[in-house]
């Protein structure tokens, strides 16, 4: 159960997505996501669909993990859905009207248009973790937040602090996992009985589990002072981010992406 | 009559994933009632996989799990109830504490099979006994106690559980010789005493040698051998192409051996290896004197 959380897992490859520099593809992911939310019609959500499928397929990454990553919030879409297909209301006559409930032509509109909107950017935002690894990851946001530098701001600190939550993603999954079997093992009900037992029942997993992460967190502390770690001032990288030519290619071919994309919305009608 | 009887498994991490692994390669054993079974094979060969699936907590993707000749799957909703027959001891059971006192936490395993108070104070009381846990440290906080003291806590609260089949994952992983010692000797007091199953996932060969009846051998997710110890051990040879080597002891025989000493090589324990060495003797000096 727990095995199907995805979010942070980085599938390492060897494809142009993963080794598109992380600052742009951050920027990029940034991009998209705006993009995406100012397409209005039909035709550019299924040029956003057939852009993110394409960078996908180019990823390497199978498409199984895209399903997986969407599971767990199939309840937020249908949230999603549920509220807006009664609370729209349009301006003609409602398709069904039950008295106390009116759907329109609108709300349902809206809804296609949102849930397509949520589908894919999961689907990019994931993209961003599952090729970039964690350590990328922060190294890119370090440095696009190095201007805040200049008003005080912990950068440094910021970004390591992410790593390291990070880096803790899979390994407290795997030791909650544990837990969880070993009282499991001991009959501990986990997945029945009524909501306050339910409740109960978490009390064996989470008192272990706080237990390891404070003692993980100390252990980690004392490995990282061991190394005379102290912060962000005069540290120097292993791997020097860098912009190449490939980066700067890639970087221009998705921004064409994006304004064709953003161009539908002067030929064909807004939906919403 | 076979207490645990797995046919067929098989099982695969992450199938049709690019990640995917095979951990269990279609395993057929049987484990007889009351035997100390001891499980060795390189780390990732499958054994913990495998003991996952002694008590339900994986369920396999192909093949089936008999316990008492029943598969354990067919009723799912009575798998509970093979958890409370197959006691499992993890690696680091002591991360699993989470009570205020040893009293209660050694408790939660049989309350959890729903048994009357009266029942759960003897069962805690016995379990403490075996595991060698003072009325002090019962009253006290688990988190107070050493890593050894724990981790005899922990296995106290499978014990308190009275399961017929107890399986232990490296119980004596990172403890001092002293620590390993005792909780052995107490495991296998305790299955002596009860006449219960025992299997023990080990890396150490002494460890093995010195309690178990039989050893299952695992190389790949597959079964290489299930014989008993003095079988299993003859096989010196393949068994250090695997990587996981023979007793220290037997070691030590072997270059006598090679060194011209007339002496047997079938010996694992040190006992035995003192009683091979007197007999030497006395031949030898019954052949000086003749």
């Amino acid at each position: 159960m727990l095995k199907d959380i995805t979010i942070g897992q980085h599938f390492p490859g060897n494809s142009p997505v993963h080794k598109l520099d992380p600052r742009l593809k951050i920027v990029l992911t940034v991009a998209f996501v705006v993009v995406l939310f100012m397409s209005t019609n039909f035709v550019g959500l299924f040029l956003s669909a057939v852009f993110t499928l394409s960078v996908f397929k180019l990823s390497g990454i199978p498409l199984k993990m895209l399903q997986k990553s969407i599971k767990p919030l199939i309840p937020l879409i249908f949230f999603t859905v549920f509220l807006n297909l009664f609370f729209i209301k349009g301006p003609g006559d409602p398709l069904i009207n039950l008295g106390f409930v009116k759907i329109y032509k609108e709300a349902i509109l809206f809804i296609i248009v949102m849930v397509c909107r949520i589908i894919f950017l999961i689907c990019g935002t994931s993209l961003l973790t599952y090729t970039t690894s964690p350590i990328m990851l922060t190294d890119g946001l370090e440095s696009l937040m190095k201007p805040l530098n200049k008003i005080h701001f912990p950068v440094h600190e910021m970004a390591m602090m992410m790593t390291i939550a990070l880096r803790f993603i899979p390994t407290l999954i795997e030791e909650t996992d544990k837990i969880m079997n070993a009282q499991k093992s001991r009959g501990a009900m986990l997945d029945s009985g009524s909501f306050a037992d339910r409740i109960k029942a978490l009390v064996p997993i989470l008192i272990p589990l706080f237990i390891s992460s404070l003692r993980r967190a100390e252990e980690l502390a004392t490995a990282m002072e061991c190394r005379c770690y102290h912060g962000g001032e005069g540290r120097t990288r292993l791997k020097q981010l860098k912009i190449t030519g490939d980066d700067i290619r890639s970087a221009v071919l998705c921004c064409v992406c994006f304004v064709i994309i953003l161009s539908t919305r002067m030929f064909f009608t807004r939906v919403i | 009559m076979s207490v645990l009887k797995v046919e067929n498994l098989s099982y695969t991490y992450n199938p049709d994933m690019p990640n995917a692994v095979k951990a269990l390669d279609n395993i057929n054993l049987e484990i007889e009632e009351g035997t100390f079974v001891g499980v060795i094979g390189h780390t990732g060969c499958g054994k913990s996989t495998l003991i996952s699936h002694f008590n339900g907590l994986t369920k396999p993707q192909e093949g089936r799990i008999l316990l008492d000749g029943k598969d354990i799957w067919t009723e799912w909703k009575d798998i509970r109830q093979v958890r409370f027959s197959v006691g499992m001891v993890f690696q680091y059971p002591e991360y699993q504490l989470f009570e205020e006192t040893c009293y209660k936490d050694i408790a939660f395993g049989p309350k959890n099979m729903g048994l009357p108070e009266e029942e759960i104070d003897n069962r805690v009381k016995m379990a403490a006994q075996f595991c060698g846990i003072t009325d002090e440290m019962l009253a006290g906080s688990p988190f107070d106690l050493s890593g050894g003291q724990k981790r005899r806590i922990a296995i106290a609260g499978i014990i308190a559980m009275m399961p017929r089949v107890l399986v232990l994952d490296e119980p004596c992983a990172g403890l001092d010789p002293e620590g390993r010692e005792l909780i052995l000797s107490q495991v296998k007091n305790y299955q002596q005493t009860t006449g219960c199953t025992v299997i023990l996932v080990s890396h150490s060969m002494e460890d093995i040698a010195n309690y178990a009846d039989k050893v299952l051998v695992m190389e790949a997710g597959t079964v290489y051998n299930y014989a008993t110890t003095e079988e299993v051990f003859a096989d010196a040879e393949n068994l250090s192409r695997m990587g996981l080597g023979i007793p220290d002891i037997t070691k030590v025989f072997l270059k006598l051996k090679e060194m011209g000493v007339d002496i047997g090589t079938d010996v694992y324990t040190i006992p035995y290896a003192v009683k091979q060495l007197l007999k030497y003797k006395q031949a030898k000096e019954a052949a000086k004197n003749a």
